[in-house]
This record gives structure tokens, sequence and C-alpha cells, in this order.
């Protein structure tokens, strides 16, 4: 089975919570939930990352950023990527969807209401401008791999909506 | 080193790999803007899965190989992908065929690959499948849109399967290096994911109005290394900075 506990050091989070998504700057890779652990070793900060996507090109400039942000604190750090357990949207803290939502990218459904979204023109996506669910699919794939394109009918508002991944 | 386990990984990661640069062709090319940025974050995902793969390879060889010498520095023979994902980008009908007849395979190798005794591969299987499940999602959809689309669309998607079908069946292949790793209870036995293949193509073929091929002539090779000659043409182009440009880095 997998498992969904961090291990974080305390002293740790709000130097990591500086540090963002470079795709979507509001989030921080602790409400994102990418950081799986971090703790500090021989004074040493080791901290373990687990990608959203296999290919996110992002992964390699959060290590970076965790690094530099580590170091500016004045501590060393070695970063490990980890795929096991693989990253779910359910990840994500209720502060970082709401981060989302405010920037314009509509939140992850449900499993199912996605497939429904997705998969069956299903009208239940919020459109991030004026809170209408008369919305509808653009196109599957969007900006980014973890998102896909939606149009609101009301306001014709274009925007992201991030996939659901579980 | 395990040489076994080294190249067990490379096959599987080399249809990933060849298949991820042939969408990456797309770039800028797609019929449409949806489905250029579909076909590039669909090979966005395939080149991060063969990252994870060669990155665990590069470990096992234990010299100082990387995973970019892995990628780039191999002869044609050496790749070991089967011949179905090294087709060209003709019509968007048959890339989409292509990458339907792939994705299904794809997702029930994973799914298998997924209860491997190694504890790395199952761990790579356990996170691309959920985006790989997306990918056939998307494949599936043109599959049904353009078979049970206009008269043209049809056409040219029945071409499409039809000259691919003789690249089916290599997908079920077993080369030595496959049966030593199900022995070990490391591999996947490819040969168990035939049924359910076909029953699940056929199944989108129907609901796509479309025939499934009867022809039982198949082309086979790709795993042994012996390639159809559009795998040259498409190294040419992925190696052209490695091979202009020793060494260079990023």
């Amino acid at each position: 089975m997998t498992t969904t506990e961090q291990n974080i050091d305390e002293i740790l989070i709000p130097i990591l919570e500086k540090v963002s998504d470079p795709e979507i700057p509001v989030l921080s890779i602790m409400d994102m939930g990418v950081v799986r652990s971090a703790v500090i070793k021989n004074s040493i900060v080791k901290v373990e990352i687990t990608p959203t996507y296999s290919g996110c090109p992002a992964m390699d400039v959060i290590g970076d950023d965790i690094k530099s942000a580590l170091k500016q604190a004045g501590y060393e750090s070695k970063i490990e990527l980890i795929l096991h357990p693989a990253w779910t949207t359910d990840w994500i803290t209720p502060r970082g969807r709401k981060a989302l939502e405010d920037y314009g990218i509509a939140a992850p459904l449900s499993a199912e209401a996605d497939k429904d979204v997705l998969l069956n023109d299903k009208r239940i996506v919020k459109c991030t401008n004026c809170g209408s669910q008369n919305t509808r699919l653009v196109s599957q794939f969007g900006s980014t791999a973890c998102k896909a394109q939606f149009q609101c009918d009301d306001c014709q508002e274009p925007f992201d909506y991030f996939k659901c991944l579980k | 080193m395990k040489e076994n386990l080294y190249n067990y990984i490379l096959g599987i990661a080399d249809n990933s790999l060849i298949l991820g640069q042939r969408l990456g062709e797309l770039t800028g090319h797609g019929p449409s803007l949806e489905t250029d940025i579909a076909c590039t974050n669909i090979s966005l995902d395939l080149f991060g899965q063969v990252r994870s793969y060669f990155q665990y390879a590069a470990k096992i060889a234990g010299d100082d190989r990387t995973e970019d010498d892995i990628a780039m520095l191999r002869k044609e023979r050496e790749y070991k992908n089967v011949l179905l994902v090294e087709q060209p980008n003709t019509n968007f009908a048959y890339t989409m065929a292509r990458q339907f007849l792939f994705d299904v395979y794809h997702l029930a190798f994973l799914a298998e690959l997924q209860k491997s005794t190694d504890l790395t591969l199952s761990a790579i299987a356990n996170k691309c499948i959920k985006e790989v499940s997306y990918h056939e999602r998307f494949s599936s959809d043109w599959i049904r849109r353009l078979g049970d689309g206009t008269e043209e669309s049809k056409a040219k998607m029945q071409e499409a399967i039809d000259g691919l079908w003789t690249y089916t069946d290599e997908l079920f292949h077993q080369t030595e290096t496959d049966k030593a790793m199900v022995t070990e209870g490391i591999g996947v036995d490819v040969t168990k994911l035939k049924d359910t293949y076909y029953t699940r193509v056929s199944a989108v073929l129907d609901e796509s109005t479309l025939e499934t091929p009867e022809s039982k002539w198949f082309q086979k090779g790709g795993k042994e290394g012996i390639h159809t000659e559009h795998l040259g043409y498409l190294l040419t182009e992925l190696q052209y900075m490695q091979r202009t440009y020793p060494n260079m880095e990023w």
C-alpha cells in the first residue's frame, strides 16, 4: 500500500514554503505536496521530492530552488527524486487549492467527476472568473502536462483546469 | 553488472523514447493547436518516463555512463523498440492509430509491471500508468471521432489501422532477455497480454464503425534491433547534437 505520510522537520517548513512551482508561482511546493520528507542529518538537509508528472520540466528547477533557499538559510542540502508513492492531486492542500483558484486555475475535482468532465462533456467545472458551471472542455491537454483547457460559456473566459491525478 | 536487467530496461524504455521523439516532431506542426499541444504533452510524459528508466539503467551499469549516453550514443541496431513506434507521422489518422495501438499495449504492460519484484521498476510503472491511461483516453477518442466521422476521415482511419496492423503482433514476442526476466519475477510475460489487447482494440474499432483487420501477416524484428528504414532517419535527428559536438551538455 502507498503511504501519504510526510516527514518534514518543523524548522524547515517556513523555508520550504517560500519555494514555489515555477509554472504556478502562487503555489508553494509544500501546498502542492511534492515535498515528501526533509530532515537534517549531520548538518545536511536531505529533501525528498516527488514529481507531479514524469516529464515535468519544473522538477529540476524546483530542486535547484530548494537548494538555494536552504543555502540562504544556512543549510547545505541534498535533493532526491522519489517515485514511490506516486504523487496524486489529493496531496494539494486546501490552501493550495484556494491559491490555484485565485490564480485562475480550477482546482481538481474528485476522480469520478473528473472523468465526467474530461470524457463525458459534463459541465461542472467552476469558471474561475465568474463561478458559473456552464463551462466546456476545449482541449484535454493544456499549457502544461497537469492541466486541461476550458472555456466558460457565460462569461466566455478561457481558463485552465488542474486535472485529477490518482 | 546485471546484464539481463539492463537490457530489459532499455527494451521497455526505447519504445517510449522513439514514440516520444516521433510525437515531438509534431511540435508546431499539429493539425490544430489543441492536438499539437496534446501530442507534445504526451511526448513529454514519455520522455519523463524514459529518464526514470535510463537513470536506473545507468545506475545498474555502474560505470560512468549517463542517461544521456544511453539515449544518444547507441547505434541503430542497439535500439530495441518495436517497429510500430518508429513508423513516421504521415497524416493525423495514422499518428493517432499508431498511438492507440501502442497505448492499449502500454497500459496492459504497465499494469503487470507494477507487480514486478524489482521495486524501482514497479514504482516507475505505478507512476507511468496514470499518465498512460490518459494517453489511451485521448487516442481512443480520436479513433472514434475519425472512424465514426465523415466518409473521408473514416477511410483515412481504416487505412491507418490496416497499414499498422502488421506491427501489432510483435508487441507480444518474447526475447531471451524477456524470458529470463519473467523467470526471475522481474519482467512481464507479454504473451499473456495478447488476448486482452486484441479484445480492447477490437471493441474500440467496433464502436468507431471500423473493421478489425483479418490479416495474419505480421512484421517483426525491432526487439532484436532489426528495424524498418525509418528508424535511421529518426536517430539522425535525435542524435545530431551529440554526434556533431561530442560530449556537449545543455
